[in-house]
């Protein structure tokens, strides 16, 4: 799992706006072997960012998701990608925030049975600068 | 049973025959037997009323087990699955949970996805839902001025699932007369029932 990402934040409405491009390659496996079975009709996959500032002790923001179904190849090559949703910090703590977490976690649903949320293995930190940028297009 | 004689009227057809079988039954029926048949069906009330009281305490949630009612979560829930929740006080709310919750002061409750997550030192958290299916966050279905989902709001967390068996639930309600004659059927084979 790899993640490369360039950034720079802006306040809007005083809460810290974040941009992140990111690159994805992943393999999803369950114990070694293809996470397709009988019983999973489809993976909700999520890259979330998590990170901690001044306000709050955890913060935890979805960038970005996809569904994959039953059928779909589970290997991921997206590159330069933007972040699906708005990023936005409750607060100011994005600004010279040197720790925010990239993980990507999907959630199993079953045809019928348990629904588990599980994390992959990789991960990324990515530092925010500590300026904000006026605006630029993106 | 129809070519039975000794005194039974024959009356036309199976059906018939069935049907005076039955009412038979009722007039040979004592008080004694009558009292035993209800307490029977009231054990039987009472011991579904015990399972799901036992249900909300071992999960936690107020309603453990819902209905899914709309298509903002598909491709995964349709209108008709079922869903398992628990709701333990000791759970954090992440990103990526679905939860089901209820927006103050509506009764409905509603399954989404939990997208971002601002929780404190002291462990008040704040949390904002979104249905797979739709294209914008859930802020415009909270209450007016409300921005964010508190755990107070949470009814539970989905576990599990089972496909299309709640669509009995909702056919009962959108069809009353359906229901009405479905407790007719259950009540009246449960009284009439008789253990050889």
């Amino acid at each position: 799992l790899r993640k490369n990402v360039e950034d720079f934040t802006g306040p809007r409405e005083r809460s810290d706006l974040g941009f992140v491009t990111f690159d994805i390659t992943a393999d999803i496996l369950n114990r070694k072997k293809c996470i397709f079975d009988w019983n999973v009709k489809q993976l909700f996959l999520y890259l979330s960012a998590e990170y901690s500032t001044k306000n709050n002790a955890l913060n935890q923001v979805v960038l970005w998701d996809k569904i994959m179904l039953r059928g779909d190849n589970p290997r991921l090559s997206l590159k330069d990608m933007k972040s699906k949703y708005f990023f936005f910090d409750d607060g100011n703590g994005l600004k010279g925030n040197r720790n925010i977490t990239l993980t990507l976690s999907w959630n199993v649903v079953p045809n019928a049975g348990i629904l588990p949320l599980v994390t992959g293995s990789g991960h990324v930190s990515v530092p925010f600068p500590d300026t904000y940028e006026t605006t630029k297009s993106y | 049973r129809w070519g039975r004689g000794s005194g039974w009227p024959r009356s036309g057809g199976i059906r018939g025959g069935a049907a005076m079988d039955l009412f038979g039954d009722l007039r040979r029926m004592n008080k004694r037997q009558l009292y035993y048949q209800v307490l029977n069906f009231a054990m039987i009330v009472s011991s579904a009323l015990m399972i799901w009281k036992g249900l909300i305490v071992v999960t936690g949630s107020e309603s453990p087990i819902v209905v899914v009612l709309s298509g903002s979560m598909e491709p995964a829930f349709h209108r008709g699955d079922l869903l398992f929740l628990t709701n333990f006080h000791d759970d954090p709310i992440r990103a990526g949970e679905i939860v089901v919750f209820k927006v103050e002061g509506r009764d409905i409750p509603i399954v989404h996805r939990v997208i971002k997550v601002h929780e404190k030192g002291n462990g008040n958290i704040k949390f904002l839902t979104k249905g797979d299916n739709n294209e914008v966050d859930d802020r415009g279905l909270y209450k007016e001025g409300q921005n964010w989902l508190e755990k107070k709001d949470v009814v539970g967390r989905a576990r599990g699932f089972l496909p299309y068996v709640g669509m009995v639930t909702i056919i009962m309600n959108d069809y009353p007369k359906f229901k009405y004659a479905l407790l007719a059927v259950m009540g009246a084979y449960v009284l009439l029932k008789r253990e050889s």
